[in-house]
């Protein structure tokens, strides 16, 4: 075929590279420009290579906030991934019980970051929180400002009130989409429960779960505000996230190159860990058809 | 292997049926005998789906009960039933292979390897899949997977029947020829009970040794594929079978004689005390003939439809259609005016169901 070229069709595309330029490539690359300068004050800035790199890669204090990340981001998959899955299997498929679940399930959803906070905050006080408060009533000794466990156990709980509905409706429409024949024949079949979701609602339902899982994957690993709202970070350094590290090291202490040395890291081990996870799981999914 | 009865079957989807009109099964007394090839013809939404579903466990019926045999096993689950389905669309677990696929069944029932294989294999030579057993499933055409479907309900030894729900519908038209001549083979070598649905009375009336017509919930008429079309106990089934249906056109029966539009039509039988408004005869296409004046009824030719074997003719007579097939290599001349029916091949309908004359 003999096309017509027109090398003026390329200013087509000038909006868009404009708005990426503005919205994500410039403010990046300020970010890069930090990350290889010093300032003593007075806005003069002088180069000092890839310094904060390797400060950054060698610290302790990078080392731990990154344990603890991918402590949370691995419990959190742990229990939201099977939980989801269990919710979706047991949501109603018919009827008027599914608009109830289906807008019960999506209220955490709806709610903004540092109101959930906020309301877990309010809610693990021993003083005024009902979970607080009728956990010092029974004798159970919790508090999630001085103890490292609670604070852990509060922020985890959290994270699992608010996202594993996420989880739950992306599989539940998974499962809506297998034809009722499947499960007929998989009784014709004499298939236990367990095998109907290991041949069928699996197979269905593990595309939806590859996307929940990398949103998951994402979303944690980059957690700031709730934690933050509900432990500031402590006890100590206990639940001081990569992001709230960040933060404290950029605004905090007013380390910018540091803390863009620490961003980028940040940004490409996030970039990475979601490459290396979406490859494994498209191959499996190759196998498997 | 085993008969199935059905005793005084029903069914309503609704929890508190208040008329006949509430049942998407009316009653039913049926014997499914042991090894026939049967089919379930009807329209869509006339309770052939609900039927099926009844008798392989998956829908308890309301009332009546399901009998294997001298079991009744109206309320055991499917997966106790020795039962084997076919759904419209095919259903293959995707993850396993051809050969898992088939082994499915036996490895939930807890049979041991050696037996698994044997069985597998033999099934597979059986349908010609043998080179396709550690294929995935997923990557098969339809006809391939719904061979596998059937292949799952053949692989069990005690199956007392198996079960197709339009099996054929999403199976390309060349293939479905085959496809159908295979089953047919496949019941002549094993002898088992086949209930097989359909709207297609093709697939119908070349698979089945007895076709059981449903319309509207309730069973019509069974009989072998030469009964239905020669005496359709029910205008429906003489309309639904039959490619134009029987003509049906309302009467006045006295004796041996019908009386249409102050024409009289010669019967071949005699009947008795039936009058009233719903009376109709019905005749098929095929037995019927053209002619120029003389005698027969009066119509009006509207237009002629060459369909290779034979032609059909469209009639008009006193505003009704009247269907006439004439035989290839037979010409039609412009000026016929005139039909006529076989005396012996009429039948004569009293609301709706046919009435048995006697030899006059």
């Amino acid at each position: 075929m003999n096309k017509p070229m027109n090398n003026k069709a390329w200013f087509m595309v000038l909006p868009v590279v404009l708005l990426v330029a503005f919205s994500a490539v410039i403010p990046l690359m300020t970010v890069v420009n930090y990350s290889i300068q010093d300032t003593f004050g007075n806005n003069q800035f002088f180069f000092v290579g890839l310094e904060w790199f390797e400060e950054m890669v060698t610290s302790e204090r990078f080392h731990n906030a990154l344990g603890r990340q991918f402590m949370f981001t691995g419990i959190i998959l742990a229990i939201e991934i099977p939980l989801g899955i269990f919710i979706a299997l047991n949501m109603p498929k018919k009827g008027w019980g599914v608009p109830v679940c289906l807008v019960l399930m999506s209220l955490p959803l709806l709610i903004p970051w540092n109101v959930v906070g906020t309301i877990w905050q309010v809610f693990g006080r021993e003083d005024i929180g009902l979970l607080g408060a009728f956990l010092k009533a029974i004798g159970v000794n919790y508090n999630y400002s001085q103890n490292i466990i609670d604070a852990w156990i509060t922020i985890i709980a959290m994270d699992v009130w608010h996202w594993t509905s996420l989880v739950a409706l992306l599989c539940y429409a998974g499962l809506q989409s297998i034809p009722e024949a499947y499960y007929q024949a998989a009784k014709i079949d004499g298939a236990s429960r367990w095998a109907t979701f290991r041949y069928i609602e699996f197979p269905k339902m593990h595309r939806v779960l590859l996307i929940a899982f990398l949103l998951r994957f994402m979303d944690s690993f980059m957690i700031y505000t709730e934690p933050l709202v509900v432990t500031g970070g402590g006890p100590g350094n206990s639940t001081t996230l990569l992001s709230i590290d960040l933060v404290k090291m950029a605004i905090g202490q007013f380390d910018l190159g540091p803390a863009a040395a620490f961003s980028l890291i940040y940004f490409l081990i996030i970039l990475l860990v979601s490459w290396v996870l979406y490859t494994i799981m498209t191959n499996l999914d190759k196998k498997g058809a | 292997m085993a008969e199935i009865i059905l005793k005084n079957l029903a069914h309503s989807y609704l929890k508190h049926p208040s008329g006949p009109s509430d049942y998407a099964l009316k009653k039913i007394d049926h014997v499914w005998e042991d090894g026939k090839a049967y089919a379930l013809l009807g329209p869509s939404g006339c309770g052939k789906t609900t039927l099926l579903n009844i008798i392989s466990g998956l829908l308890t019926p309301s009332e009546g009960s399901v009998i294997f045999n001298d079991e009744d096993v109206t309320n055991l689950p499917t997966e106790k039933r020795h039962i084997a389905q076919v759904f419209q669309f095919p259903v293959v677990y995707d993850t396993m292979t051809v050969f898992d696929n088939l082994a499915f069944p036996l490895k939930n029932r807890g049979h041991d390897k050696q037996t698994i294989e044997k069985r597998v294999l033999e099934i597979a030579e059986m349908l010609e899949m043998s080179d396709v057993l550690n294929k995935k499933a997923s990557g098969l055409t339809a006809d391939a997977k719904q061979k596998i479907s059937l292949g799952r309900g053949l692989v069990r030894q005690n199956v007392a029947a198996i079960l197709f729900d339009e099996p054929l519908t999403v199976i390309d038209p060349h293939l479905k020829w085959m496809l159908r001549m295979q089953l047919k083979a496949l019941h002549k070598k094993l002898n088992r009970t086949m209930i097989y649905v359909t709207h297609d009375q093709t697939e119908a009336l070349t698979f089945a040794d007895k076709v059981v017509v449903m319309y509207d919930g309730d069973v019509v008429q069974m009989g072998t594929p030469q009964e239905l079309f020669e005496r359709p106990a029910h205008t429906f089934v003489g309309y639904f079978i039959g490619s134009p249906g029987m003509n049906v056109i309302p009467a006045h029966v006295e004796g041996a004689q019908a009386h249409i539009e102050g024409c009289i039509i010669p019967l071949s039988q005699g009947y008795k005390g039936i009058s009233g408004s719903n009376v109709e005869i019905g005749v098929r296409p095929e037995f019927t003939h053209l002619s120029e004046d003389g005698a027969g009824l009066p119509i009006t030719v509207k237009r002629i439809e060459d369909v290779g074997r034979h032609k059909i003719v469209r009639a008009d007579f006193f505003g009704r259609e009247i269907n006439i097939t004439v035989p290839e290599g037979v010409p039609i001349s412009d000026r016929v005016n005139r039909v006529s029916f076989e005396a012996d091949r009429v039948n004569v309908y009293s609301e709706s169901w046919i009435v048995d004359g006697e030899v006059a």
